[in-house]
């Protein structure tokens, strides 16, 4: 069995996209009054919109015949199997459920999704891991790059374009000066950006197909992975009040105001 | 003093869209804050929202659950705006228009009750129980109470979407093809008719090449499977009547340029005299008198210089004429109201009505009493009596 770095991809390729279940992004966000967190219960939760955008590149990939499989996978509680549902839906051929529950839910993050996602590529022998750039709740725009590193893959994060040449994927990355592009060799992880795609609604048929669909539940101690956080959340709060400002007169008024304000 | 009550309506983009106009002063309500999607029940298909959710904003809660509300004014409007409006779309000619789609109401009436329409929480699929108080609301444009939530009848989202277009030697030709996709029971999701002013235009204003004359675009819904039977059956009945051209596409990138003429029809309208304002017309004919409406209302345009592309939902048998005029010259106002008045009639004579789906408001008064008559107009005037005495309600429109 060559190493994962050495095999080559052939239409048999297997793409695992990661989709994380979030507070839907229309929704008011409100800090809880002990100041732990944000009010979650009872509040709609729907796929991180940078993961449907991964789902969607997947897909596109497999109608493309450009892959064989769509693996779509999710870490937390029962809930998130809505949400691998939902990719499922949308066109992936399996999922599996990563169960982390609790505690270990409340402070899963980057580091440890990393390492289950590393643990579940080699497992699945998968070529290309798709995620999304970041999540909407935390913005952390870790996993990703964590993934690659853990792996020693190479990564074509913030990708606005991705094309697959024989073994080799070219990446646009949205970059602050523009873009840029770069020519990664599989197997590889790719961050999906806001512009990579327009992700599909999915059809009633394809919810109704997509509940035959297999859903299989892992453990990540299964994998190996041991999820206890290095990390302590001390308190969160909301962004401060915006102000009002004050109406000046005169031109005088505003310079003086400006200087009482040490702004000039 | 007791001061009249209108609400803020979020109509259709035309020359007073996002206005809300009160001629006798008054307090506007803007019910936007109220912004909740209420109640869904996915295996009934029914949701229940209150007047600051929109098409796109329900759309997108739904996205999950495969289900989508279509009926599509334009314009991302109040969901229970486009109730008070009775609201259509582009495709209505499928799924139908505010009135066979809203379940129940709950409306805030002159007095401060709070009435539903069909009963508190209730939301059968049909009933025939009472006075369809529900469709007395659809459509009263804020005269008769205040919609402050609205159940609405869902749909699944189709599997599989295909955009055509075809041109046509003839808007006779266009119309014919209409009638028979209509007869051969195809499930035609949307039939837009573009004249070959609007079409002159949109080729002008995107760079594009279509044949300038008489254009249908066309949308099909359903299963993957059926979608090539839908598609052959309709090219060949253009073919039949001299269509040519016809292109079709599932991709959704190809579909969005096959369509781009018809979406930006407003601009491009616009864009044939800079600096002018656009104003559109509004009426609906039974389908097989279309030809001769439009065919006449062209002459009518040519015969007194006037700009009006016309763009139609011709399974609908409602049409557009979108005039492009210049506000501060007085005689080509005077031409143009004069030309809406005599469209507005030429309708009417047709057994048709003198709004589609814009509404009376103010300026159809005088035409809706041409349309339904004096006897009509009586009984309306009675139930606007016994709901707002004292005519608090959006005073001065409809009636």
């Amino acid at each position: 069995m060559l190493p994962l770095r050495f095999r080559r991809v052939t239409m048999s390729a297997r793409v695992l996209v990661g989709v994380k279940r979030v507070i839907d992004y229309a929704v008011k966000i409100r800090v809880k009054p002990d100041r732990t967190g944000v009010v979650t219960d009872g509040v709609k939760h729907s796929m991180n919109p940078f993961c449907e955008i991964a789902v969607e590149e997947a897909v596109k990939l497999k109608e493309k015949k450009l892959v064989k499989e769509v693996v779509a996978v999710s870490c937390g509680p029962q809930q998130v199997q809505e949400t691998i549902r939902t990719a499922l839906a949308m066109g992936a051929d399996r999922g599996i459920h990563v169960e982390v529950s609790g505690k270990d839910y409340e402070t899963l993050g980057p580091l440890q999704v990393s390492k289950i996602f590393a643990a579940l590529a080699k497992k699945e022998q998968a070529d290309l891991i798709i995620l999304g750039k970041q999540a909407i709740d935390d913005d952390c725009n870790q996993t990703g790059q964590m993934t690659a590193a853990l792996l020693d893959w190479p990564q074509g994060t913030f990708a606005s374009e991705v094309t697959l040449e024989a073994d080799k994927l070219k990446v646009v990355r949205e970059i602050d000066g523009g873009l840029e592009t770069i020519k990664i060799k599989l197997p590889a992880v790719v961050t999906a950006d806001l512009r990579l795609n327009t992700p599909r609604y999915a059809t009633l048929p394809n919810i109704m197909k997509a509940k035959k669909k297999k859903i299989v539940n892992v453990k990540p101690a299964d994998l190996g992975v041991d999820v206890s956080s290095r990390l302590e959340v001390l308190k969160v709060d909301e962004p401060p009040q915006r102000q009002s400002g004050v109406k000046v007169e005169t031109v005088h008024d505003l310079v003086e105001k400006l200087k009482e304000a040490g702004r000039i | 003093m007791r001061l009249p009550i209108a609400c803020f309506p979020l109509l259709v983009p035309h020359y007073n869209k996002h206005t809300t106009i009160v001629p006798i002063g008054g307090v506007c309500l803007n019910l936007r804050k109220m912004d909740q999607v209420l109640d869904l029940h996915q295996e009934d298909f029914d949701v229940t929202v209150e007047p600051g959710v929109t098409p796109k904003g329900l759309n997108s809660y739904l996205r999950d659950t495969g289900l989508w509300f279509p009926v599509d004014p334009g314009a991302d409007a109040s969901l229970c705006g486009m109730a008070a409006t009775s609201a259509s779309g582009t495709n209505a000619v499928r799924y139908g228009t505010m009135r066979g789609n809203v379940l129940n109401l709950e409306v805030v009436l002159a007095d401060g009750t709070v009435l539903h329409t069909a009963g508190k929480g209730r939301r059968p699929r049909k009933t025939s129980a009472g006075y369809n108080l529900t469709n007395l609301f659809v459509g009263s444009e804020g005269t008769l109470g205040i919609i402050t939530k609205a159940t609405l009848r869902l749909f699944g989202i189709p599997e599989s979407m295909v955009s055509a277009v075809c041109s046509f030697p003839s808007v006779q030709s266009a119309v014919d093809s209409t009638v028979q996709i209509l007869q051969a029971g195809v499930p035609i999701a949307r039939i837009e008719f573009l004249d070959d002013v609007m079409i002159n235009a949109c080729n002008r204003f995107n760079n594009l090449s279509y044949a300038v004359t008489p254009t249908l675009f066309l949308e099909f819904h359903g299963s993957s499977k059926s979608m090539e039977e839908q598609v052959s059956i309709t090219e060949e009945i253009t073919w039949d009547n001299g269509g040519s051209d016809f292109a079709w596409s599932e991709d959704e990138e190809t579909r969005g340029r096959l369509w781009k003429a018809r979406h930006d029809a407003w601009y491009a309208a616009l864009a044939l005299r800079p600096g002018c304002k656009a104003y559109s017309t509004d009426v609906c004919v039974p389908i097989s008198r279309l030809p001769q409406i439009i065919v006449e209302t062209k002459e009518d345009l040519i015969r007194n210089n006037i700009t009006g592309p016309i763009a139609g939902h011709v399974g609908d048998g409602n049409f557009h004429c979108l005039i492009v005029l210049d506000p501060n010259d007085p005689d080509e106002v005077q031409r143009v109201h004069s030309f809406t008045e005599r469209l507005a009639r030429r309708a009417l004579a047709m057994d048709g009505t003198c709004t589609g789906e814009h509404g009376i408001g103010l300026g159809k008064r005088a035409l809706l009493r041409e349309e339904v008559g004096l006897l009509a107009i009586e009984v309306m005037q009675g139930l606007k009596a016994t709901l707002d005495p004292k005519n608090l309600m959006n005073p001065g429109k409809v009636l």
